[in-house]
């Protein structure tokens, strides 16, 4: 579904991700974990297409398509979800109007007939209890006056609402209590499809015991240094990143 | 220009006088006395600074000062579409009080509905007393040129303890072949314990240059109340001055929201005094504006008794080479102790071109209060357009959607609903370019072509 291969991206000359490749099949769960600042985030971004970076290098290729000419919201209607590391707030546009704007523009892409308002509601409260959301949170204004668990909740129901192939969370976890990560994790499970992949972005491996990965890769100076199975989150927890330093050859680098 | 007026004063100087009460022709002199000396505001002066009304000035302008557009058939001629906005509705056509049903309304609980011409006639005493009272003629010379000039307009009296539940529309319009000059008077007195709501629309007919003086005194009695809203959607060759004076007493309450869809040339002055203690005053502003228009809101506030609250929020946003201009100034004198005075201004550039120029000021001589102030000038927030991208939305709906958000809070704030829901819709229309301002009448305008105010959003 994804396969991006050696992509080398930067951000005013910066090097940030250095000859990056990862492979995502349909079904799969990846969990990329590293240290703050190794191009976690960079990495989640430049899949959804943020403009503000340069690839330098490489391709991104989701499924059969060069991904790095579409848009965002191409991205978006083919399918990438991104869910935000820090979610943001934008007064006066509720919830409700963003998701059925956002579900519309979709549909319109794919040439499928817009909902109309009591089938948009419909769904809204089907995905509402999928994922634990309080119902006045969608007459909300996006995020606005949030807490960081509602923030996080509200970005899987988003997803919940979307239905990607492929969804990125980018650090979905931080912030939040082990009650809403259960809620978020709980989310993520029941949204699992044979046709659909989860890359779970996550500095801790707590989120891991929830959201069980079928692979690990341990992110560091831009690069994948280390790949495994679920096993290698519970390792780097026991541990920490100094081993895998060592055993990739980085003396203490930048 | 000056010394025309000044000619024209002395050679229509009967018709000018008419009926007006022997006071209001004294008070007629001093103003004229006052213009002669001030003139036309300039550049130099402080609160015209950003805003040029040479160019205005240039026009060869027609007067009427006999009323020559009453035997027009207003309903002809406009009718207002708001859906479901239920109010007792007066029409000014040129300048002048239109006699649709009477020149002068008087409903069963005394309130009296008007022709200020014919109210100078029949009340001589209650105008008298009012008229003139609030107004400033030593500022920029227009209040004084409208003063010596005022022959008719909008008189509302609402006396004690009487509430008006529907509320008062007044429908100015500008229709003219000739570019015209015209300044309406209005005079609205609120007894104590009083309440009402006041819409004021300015709308213009034709594509003609107009310039209108508008003067507005308005008096808000002990524990009264007044709502005042005011719609300005006018050609782009109309210039627009509105000086508007307030004078509110002990524990009254008076709320304005002036929402500018289209104007060619447009200030709108807020002067308002808290003579006595516990009054409320808030003041909201919206302007949409494109292409060169030019839109200025100049308040001042004036806390002069304690345990007073005022609350300003103009927002704007700009396209093209459109210019706004903000100055708002609080001020708080000696014994004006506790006063909460809140002020903020917004705008939204959507060009390099476009500009605004923001002064929020205080002024403040208590020791007790809480005031703020601020202002932004800025572009749509990048982080939220990608967030809105990021789910779907392409880049011109993500824009029309957080312009609107933007702007629609100063929409919300009005409590008529049907009012509220229609400029609702309208300000959307315009954010998408849709909006004309031939859509306020049944007869879609005299002209043939609809003129629509784009904001382009493609091209940004």
């Amino acid at each position: 579904m994804l396969s991006i291969r050696n992509l080398s991206v930067s951000i005013n000359g910066k090097n940030i991700l250095r000859n990056f490749n990862l492979e995502v099949k349909e079904g799969e769960i990846h969990a990329i974990m590293g240290p703050n600042g190794t191009g976690k985030s960079t990495l989640a971004a430049v899949i959804a297409g943020r403009e503000m970076f340069d690839v330098d290098e490489g391709e991104i290729l989701y499924r059969g398509q060069n991904l790095l000419e579409m848009k965002p919201e191409i991205r978006a209607r083919e399918g990438i979800f991104l869910g935000f590391q820090y979610p943001v707030e934008i007064p006066g546009v509720s919830m409700a109007n963003f998701m059925r704007t956002a579900m519309n523009e979709k549909r319109k892409y794919l040439g499928l007939e817009p909902l109309t308002g009591a089938e948009f509601l419909k769904i809204m409260e089907e995905k509402k209890k999928l994922v634990d959301i309080q119902s006045k949170l969608t007459n909300r204004s996006v995020n606005e006056g949030f807490s960081g668990g509602e923030k996080k909740k509200n970005e899987i129901f988003q997803m919940a609402l979307l239905e990607p192939r492929l969804a990125i969370l980018d650090e979905t976890d931080s912030g939040l209590d082990i009650d809403a990560l259960k809620v978020v994790a709980k989310g993520v499970n029941k949204l699992r499809r044979k046709d659909n992949a989860t890359v779970v972005i996550t500095h801790y491996q707590r989120l891991l015991d929830y959201i069980v990965p079928d692979f690990v890769h341990v992110l560091f100076d831009g690069r994948i240094v280390k790949s495994g199975g679920k096993d290698l989150a519970i390792e780097l927890e026991n541990k920490g990143y100094e081993w895998i330093k060592k055993e990739a050859g980085i003396e203490n680098a930048a | 220009m000056k010394e025309r007026l000044l000619e024209l004063f002395h050679e229509n100087s009967a018709l000018i006088r008419g009926q007006a009460t022997p006071l209001v022709n004294r008070l007629r002199q001093n103003a004229l006395d006052r213009f002669e000396k001030n003139g036309f505001p300039d550049t130099g002066n402080e609160s015209w600074r950003f805003t040029n009304l040479e160019p205005v000035l240039l026009t060869e302008f027609a007067f009427d000062f006999q009323n020559q557009s009453r035997s027009l058939d207003i309903d002809k001629l406009f009718t207002c579409d708001v859906y479901d906005l239920d109010t007792f509705s007066v029409t000014l056509l040129n300048g002048w009080f239109v006699y649709k049903h009477a020149p002068l309304t008087r409903l069963a609980n005394g309130t009296v509905i008007g022709s200020l011409a014919k109210a100078m006639e029949v009340y001589p005493d209650l105008v008298d007393q009012y008229l003139g009272k609030a107004v400033k003629l030593e500022g920029s010379g227009l209040a004084a040129l409208n003063t010596a000039f005022l022959q008719d307009g909008l008189f509302i009296y609402v006396p004690e303890g009487t509430v008006i539940e529907r509320p008062i529309q007044l429908i100015n319009i500008v229709n003219s072949n000739v570019p015209l000059f015209l300044q309406p008077r209005h005079l609205v007195i609120v007894e104590k314990n009083a309440s009402l709501t006041l819409v004021h629309c300015d709308h213009s007919l034709t594509h003609k240059v107009s310039f209108t003086n508008t003067v507005v005194e308005m008096f808000v009695a002990e524990n009264a109340h007044i709502d005042h809203y005011k719609i300005q959607n006018k050609g782009r060759n109309s210039a627009l001055v509105t000086s508007n004076y307030f004078v509110q007493k002990k524990d009254s309450r008076l709320s304005t929201s002036i929402v500018t869809l289209n104007g060619g040339f447009t200030k709108n002055i807020l002067d308002v005094t808290l003579s006595q203690p516990g009054c409320h005053s808030e003041h909201n502003g919206l302007y949409l504006v494109d292409s060169n228009q030019h839109v200025d809101n100049q308040l001042f506030i004036d806390h002069a008794a304690p345990d007073c609250t005022s609350e300003q929020l103009y927002k704007g946003i700009l396209d093209d080479q459109a210019r706004a201009v903000f100055s708002g100034k609080v001020m708080v004198r000696r014994d004006a102790q506790r006063t909460r005075a809140y002020q903020n201004n917004k705008n939204l550039l959507l060009t390099d071109d476009a500009k605004a120029n923001a002064q929020p000021f205080l002024e403040i001589y208590a020791d007790d209060v809480k005031c703020s102030h601020g202002a932004t000038v800025g572009q749509l927030d990048p982080d939220a357009m990608f967030y809105l991208r990021s789910r779907g939305l392409c880049e011109r709906t993500a824009r029309q959607l957080m312009m609107y958000a933007f702007a629609i809070e100063i929409v919300q704030k009005i409590s008529i609903e049907a009012l509220s829901q229609r400029l609702d819709h309208m300000v959307e229309k315009r954010l998408k370019g849709e909006l004309s301002i031939c859509d306020q009448c049944v007869l879609h305008c005299n002209s043939k072509e609809p003129t629509t105010f784009n904001i382009d959003l493609s091209l940004l």
